[in-house]
């Protein structure tokens, strides 16, 4: 954290409000996108670019990662590069079984042997 | 024997010790929300008729201002701290115990409402998605808590003895706290709206 006098912290205090209605406000959007009659695929997207702009916000300002040390972004980095990764497994899955439900319907008809 | 570095930052690291901590902790915490985030996908989009139940959305609503406000109220804490003013850390961190307070009574009243509706984690694959992932994340709630009740309580000593230390403290607590905030603002379309 760089800002250490007190007209810096007191700067940093009022930006913090700011924040506050930003994602105050965001919240509402969110909440209000949802009513509307979108499609799945477009109500998803737009509710999760909602949801990394309020991250986006608190991780940069309210965790202050937006003047932090180097070894912090190289940690996170590290973890952004598995998150990534943990959150593509569930596509390879459906690649795997080409579509076709892993549970749900049952088999139309069991094999004779 | 001191513990080295709770203050001034390590010469290599640039950080002091606890932060680097927290912060690989809060990294270990996004792959363990991750793994129930990735999960919750893969049951959802290979389900051709996935039952989504109409939780509370109001209540949820006012849950995540609960929690964005304790992030605020968190961080002027920490920002009273370094301004030397000890009561206002004392008002801001009650205040913050409070809101989390008042998360998990709303929490609990929404699970109420949904055990008398029949709801529950064995219901279907939804209602385990969401007991599992809410119920992980209000254990965090309540960790976090715990430790502003023991930095405003028995904690709060160390103020007198080693100013600067307990102000890191109160840091790494916030960051912790955020974190929270942040999985909740993922959570709270995830399971509600979408």
């Amino acid at each position: 954290m760089s800002g250490h006098s007190p007209d810096e912290i007191h700067q940093e205090v009022r930006k913090y409000f700011m924040v506050f209605g930003a994602l105050a406000v965001l919240t509402g959007v969110t909440v209000g996108v949802s009513y509307l009659d979108l499609t799945s695929g477009l109500a998803i997207t737009l509710a999760m670019i909602i949801a990394t702009v309020k991250g986006s916000l608190v991780a940069g300002y309210f965790m202050h990662l937006l003047d932090e040390k180097k070894l912090i972004y190289s940690i996170l980095l590290l973890t952004l590069a598995f998150f990534v990764v943990l959150m593509g497994l569930p596509a390879g899955t459906i690649a795997d079984t080409t579509g076709e439900p892993i549970h749900g319907a049952a088999p139309a008809s069991p094999a004779e042997h | 024997m001191d513990i080295p570095y709770t203050v001034e930052p390590r010469p290599d690291t640039g950080l002091y010790n606890a932060k680097l901590g927290i912060w690989l902790f809060l990294a270990s915490e996004v792959m363990l929300f991750g793994a129930l985030f990735s999960s919750y996908i893969l049951l959802r989009t290979s389900d051709p008729n996935w039952y989504h139940a109409d939780l509370n959305v109001p209540m949820a609503t006012l849950n995540t201002m609960f929690l964005i406000t304790s992030s605020v109220t968190v961080v002027l804490a920490w920002a009273s701290l370094r301004l030397n003013n000890y009561a206002k850390f004392k008002l801001y961190g009650i205040l913050t115990f409070l809101l989390a307070t008042a998360f998990m009574v709303v929490k609990g009243f929404e699970y109420n409402s949904e055990f008398t509706h029949g709801l529950y984690p064995a219901t279907n694959n939804f209602m385990a998605v969401y007991f599992t992932m809410t119920g992980l994340h209000g254990l965090h709630v309540l960790g976090g808590m715990i430790v502003i009740a023991y930095l405003l309580g028995p904690g709060a000593k160390m103020w007198n003895t080693a100013p600067e230390r307990f102000t890191n403290r109160v840091e790494t607590f916030g960051l912790y706290w955020h974190f929270v905030d942040l999985v909740w603002i993922f959570l709270f379309p995830a399971l509600y709206l979408l």
